[in-house]
């Protein structure tokens, strides 16, 4: 089975899906090269949206599909765009998918619209999103950018729900709006708050540091 | 001495091509967005249509139809058909027989993070605002938001006191914000403890709103409920 799939040369997309090495340009971004918890980028949204778990996983989610598109997109015209231009080029094809992205956000809800409000249009300036395509879209075929925009984005979404759910859990009391403490439980308000933001941020990276320095070692 | 060589060499013959790129890229990007806006224009119009058409039936209790009505320059309201973004509309709002319950006020102001857009209902017969709620607001999630939430908060704008003086001209009482729990008077708003900016911005935005309108509305009762009997 794996001598077929090694005859085949091309770089195709299902045949890079089916490469061995590639599934690993899926799991880095999950752990190994986590966008926020390694790489530490993208922290405005990181830290801005991350007040509630639900807020974390639709800004996640939104992220996640522009860096997908982008990735696609970036990696299909990577030999028609000139390196001297390219990073012009990289913003215009992001900040297209964050405009379709803020319509199409409209057109399923307006309450969703409404409680994300202006951070939808921030995804712009989301150094992940300008990383990868810089880093790995632009040198790499449509197969395995995907697989990394997917990987990227599933560690995203799940860096940004760690902290909106510590956040809300303690600032609120609850998780997706479900009360879980009693009520006698004193809100911890400064968790709501952008400095509750920096807080859980680095007692992540904490949690998240010492479990990478074990798994190193074994 | 190399580095600056170096680019020179691949900067001229890239000109055309960087052109190019840029071009075609925005030509794809241009076409992609207004695809999309052409796509979704319509349901996001119909889903802010039904948004307010919901938050008026939330105003004002106990209604079956709503009509829109633009202030002309003469100080008079005028029937206009749908809903939208235009200057000066107000909601009116009916029973089952076609009874004026009330009329719904979009007012707007200084939040904490950003303009406040509300919608509240002002009941002409007992002279009350009886409903209150948020179209678009951007406060802080958890504290700012509780405006939007805290049932004590929601409880001001079941019965708030906005009766006129004797002569019509002006509302008695402003509506004022206080501090949660020193409520006395039935046009004071009360507060929120940790979202007091918020709260107290929606107090001052009722209360400069109702100033404006109350008076207008009182006057132009008649109004509103002859537009519907004509029907």
């Amino acid at each position: 089975m794996s001598n077929i799939v090694q005859d085949k040369k091309d770089t195709g997309f299902l045949s890079s899906l089916k490469e061995g090495p590639s599934t690993d340009e899926f799991i880095k971004g999950l752990w190994r090269d986590n966008p926020v918890f390694v790489q530490v980028l993208g922290m405005c949204p990181v830290l801005a949206v991350s007040n509630t778990a639900e807020n974390a996983l639709a800004m996640g989610l939104a992220t996640a599909f522009v860096l997908l598109m982008s990735n696609v997109l970036v990696s299909s015209l990577r030999s028609f765009i000139p390196k001297q231009v390219r990073i012009a080029s990289y913003i215009l094809i992001i900040a297209t998918f964050v405009t379709i992205t803020d319509y199409v956000i409209q057109a399923i809800s307006v309450e969703l619209h409404k409680s994300l409000g202006a951070f939808i249009s921030l995804i712009v300036v989301n150094c992940l999103i300008l990383s990868r395509a810089e880093a790995f879209a632009s040198k790499n075929g449509i197969g395995k950018s995907i697989l990394d925009a997917l990987g990227m984005g599933v560690g995203f979404i799940f860096a940004l729900f760690c902290l909106g759910a510590v956040r809300e859990l303690l600032g609120n009391g609850s998780i997706f709006g479900f009360f879980i403490f009693p009520a006698a439980f004193q809100e911890w308000v400064v968790m709501i708050l952008p400095a509750g933001g920096f807080f859980t941020l680095a007692a992540w990276l904490l949690i998240f540091n010492l479990l990478q320095k074990k798994g190193g070692k074994a | 001495m190399n580095r600056t060589m170096d680019t020179s060499a691949n900067a001229t013959p890239g000109s055309f091509k960087m052109l190019r790129a840029m071009v075609g890229i925005g030509i794809i990007c241009a076409l992609m967005i207004v695809l999309t806006f052409e796509g979704t224009f319509a349901r996001i119009e119909r889903l802010k249509a039904e948004a307010l058409e919901k938050a008026i039936f939330k105003v004002i209790p106990g209604i079956s139809a709503s009509k829109t009505f633009q202030l002309d320059q003469n100080n008079t309201f005028i029937e206009v058909d749908g809903k939208g973004e235009a200057e000066q509309l107000v909601y009116a709002g009916y029973d089952e027989n076609g009874n004026l319950m009330g009329v719904a006020v979009e007012a707007s102001g200084q939040g904490y993070a950003d303009i406040l857009r509300i919608l509240y209902g002002y009941d002409p017969g007992a002279q009350k605002i009886v409903g209150f709620y948020v179209l678009e607001s951007k406060e802080t999630p958890g504290l700012g938001d509780k405006i939007e939430k805290d049932p004590g908060f929601l409880a001001n704008f079941d019965a708030l006191d906005v009766t006129l003086t004797d002569d019509h001209s002006a509302v008695e009482n402003r509506v004022t914000p206080v501090k949660q729990g020193a409520k006395e008077n039935p046009w004071e708003v009360d507060g929120i403890t940790g979202a007091t900016i918020s709260s107290r911005a929606i107090g001052d935005i009722i209360g400069a709103s109702s100033e404006f309108w109350v008076p207008l509305i009182y006057k132009n009762n008649e109004r509103f409920m002859t537009q519907k009997s004509q029907e």
